[in-house]
């Protein structure tokens, strides 16, 4: 009941495929929905904030359908891909009069208007027009706008891009410090070097197909096709790397541009490290061992390909 | 379904709130109002040039100007500047939001879908209503206020002048909730709600050749059924107007009762934006695809 689940969705334009077949279960947290342009990504944010409805299966969010809207967007925030807004407004009338659409009374709604504004730290250039912001601000009004309500559920299709580096930042941790306070925070990026900054789940599309979701780590272990790389920092590397070429496990060792350490692939992460236990006593210092493709970026490269993840 | 009514009460009226400001303030809305106040211009020509040329007003002259008025009210008013205007201004509540790629903040918004077809009908039942309605009234005075203070007061409180402005204004307010619904559930249903309204022209504009009853499936009978003075067809081209074009417009049936044609006009406005809000429960948003 408090997770957003998709029970066997699929959505066609016609003939054209948005998304198949597509079963979710996905728990508060930041969540990040990353794949390539034309995956499926919006298309799943839209049937999540019931702006599509699936063509087969279902979406209940927290228990709840889209078609009960009163109860629906009570619980669910969305700030959408479109740049766009109504116009003439200021960036406090946005945010205001669609709140009143809450039932709210005018107090409670300037209230609210004022607080989500200044989450997102625009305040000072609240009662200028929409039309004369940067592309920036055009992002943190929408996300104010999305979160005036205080949902439980906020789902943000590319909500860092035009952001300054502060302005990320600061609104990362607003994503953050929401998700700590238990609400489901969806996020789509094409940025993959922020995945893992971000994120505690992440969902992978291709093609309108989920390719994977969970914990990234999780997500790399099952990926048997690709050794695992292991960033190795010791004192004698030439010596280690002459060491680990005999080994079974061992794909490829490389040393690293540095000369202060290795890159070793290897099919068996758990037996490696054994291995390496062993080596290190016999006289090698050993400084660091981290898992070097464990990360969004590598996944996603093996799940859906470099080329993709440039686009 | 539980009735939540101060909710949706005040739902409206945030809906109202912003599409009002829209409607009325908006550049490109700007023809309506030359639309509806384009009567004006000839009957302020009209007084300016017969004062200048001495006047000399009689009992006649006001019985053509009220058979002139019935002419421009029903000729061009209703059929034109109403007709259009309730185009540009209802058709865009729902299409020309999806044009500006605004109208998923509404949908994001725990708002009925019903709720929201009747919050914009009203915000532009209402914009329609004071600008067409407001320029109905403009126009009577615009039209017989040459004649003089006497025969004005004469034909306003002694006469039939009242009874005719309030019809006028009464048949210029149902045609904006009759041609308003229409067009409202044709920006629901169609991505280009001119070709139903271009549709909807051409059936107005061919009902004089239509069955008796084929004629009563329209807004025009029932409203010209409120205007106070027959379609003056014959008598504007001195009686030979029987192959004038104009004649191809009227509806040369006997009208029905006033009081029919309101109610008549009501339901069929209240059916067409009940079936609007049920096509809008399954509205989607895919502004690339519009």
């Amino acid at each position: 009941m408090t997770d957003i689940v998709f029970e066997n969705v699929s959505k066609f334009y016609a003939e054209i495929l948005g998304v198949n077949r597509v079963n979710l279960s996905i728990p508060p947290g930041v969540t990040s929905l990353v794949g390539p342009n034309g995956s499926g990504k919006t298309t799943l944010m839209n049937m999540i904030a019931g702006l599509l409805r699936p063509s087969r299966g279902r979406v209940v969010v927290c228990g709840i359908e889209p078609d009960d809207a009163e109860r629906f967007f009570r619980l669910v925030g969305y700030s959408t891909q479109y740049d766009s807004f109504p116009r003439g407004l200021t960036g406090f009338e946005f945010v205001e009069c669609y709140l009143r659409l809450y039932g709210y009374s005018a107090k409670d709604t300037k209230r609210l208007a004022w607080e989500a504004i200044d989450r997102v730290g625009l305040r000072e250039a609240s009662a200028r027009r929409i039309a004369g912001y940067s592309k920036g601000m055009r992002q943190r009004i929408k996300l104010a706008q999305a979160i005036a309500h205080r949902p439980r559920v906020l789902v943000l299709d590319e909500p860092l891009n035009g952001l300054d580096p502060l302005a990320r930042s600061e609104t990362i941790a607003l994503f953050q410090a929401l998700a700590a306070e238990g609400s489901h925070v969806l996020i789509s990026t094409h940025i993959l070097h922020e995945v893992d900054l971000i994120s505690d789940h992440v969902i992978m599309m291709n093609q309108g197909y989920v390719v994977a979701e969970g914990r990234i780590r999780g997500m790399r272990d099952e990926i048997s096709e690709h050794p695992m790389q292991v960033l190795i920092r010791c004192d004698k590397p030439e010596y280690l790397a002459s060491r680990l070429f005999g080994e079974n496990q061992v794909v490829e060792v490389r040393i690293h541009a540095d000369r202060a350490g290795l890159l070793v692939r290897t099919r068996s992460a758990d037996g490696f490290y054994k291995l390496l236990n062993h080596i290190a006593l016999n006289g090698v210092q050993i400084e660091s061992v981290a898992p070097a493709d464990d990360d969004a970026q590598s996944v996603y490269e093996y799940l859906i390909g470099s080329e993709e993840s440039t686009k | 379904m539980t009735a939540n009514w101060t909710l949706w009460f005040r739902q409206i009226v945030a809906i109202m709130r912003i599409d009002l400001r829209k409607t009325f303030f908006a550049k490109r809305g700007l023809w309506i109002y030359l639309l509806a106040f384009a009567p004006e211009v000839p009957m302020i020509g009209h007084w300016l040039f017969s004062h200048r040329s001495g006047g000399g007003y009689n009992g006649d002259t006001l019985g053509q100007d009220v058979q002139i008025f019935a002419g421009i009210f029903q000729f061009f008013y209703l059929r034109i500047a109403i007709f259009f205007g309730c185009v540009g201004i209802f058709a865009n509540l729902f299409r020309g939001e999806m044009m500006d790629k605004s109208l998923h903040y509404y949908l994001l918004a725990p708002v009925r879908r019903e709720v929201l077809v009747v919050g914009k009908f009203l915000s532009g039942l209402t914009a329609a209503i004071v600008i067409f309605g407001g320029s109905a009234l403009l126009q009577f005075p615009a039209m017989f206020w040459h004649h003089g203070r006497e025969l004005m007061s004469a034909y306003m409180l002694h006469g039939p002048g009242m009874s005719h402005l309030i019809s006028y204004f009464l048949a210029a307010v149902l045609a904006c909730i009759g041609y308003g619904s229409l067009f409202l559930a044709a920006g629901v249903l169609f991505r280009n709600p001119l070709i139903p309204a271009a549709g909807l022209l051409v059936w107005e504009s061919i009902n004089g050749f239509l069955p008796a009853l084929l004629k009563k499936i329209s807004i025009i009978y029932w409203l010209q059924s409120i205007c106070p003075i027959p379609m003056p067809a014959q008598q504007m081209h001195g009686g030979r107007g029987a192959n004038s074009i104009m004649e191809l417009l009227v509806i040369d049936i006997d009208p029905a009762p006033a009081h029919l044609a309101v109610i008549n006009l009501l339901l069929i406005a209240g059916f067409v934006i009940v079936w609007a809000a049920m096509r809008a429960r399954r509205m989607e948003i895919a502004y690339g695809t519009d």
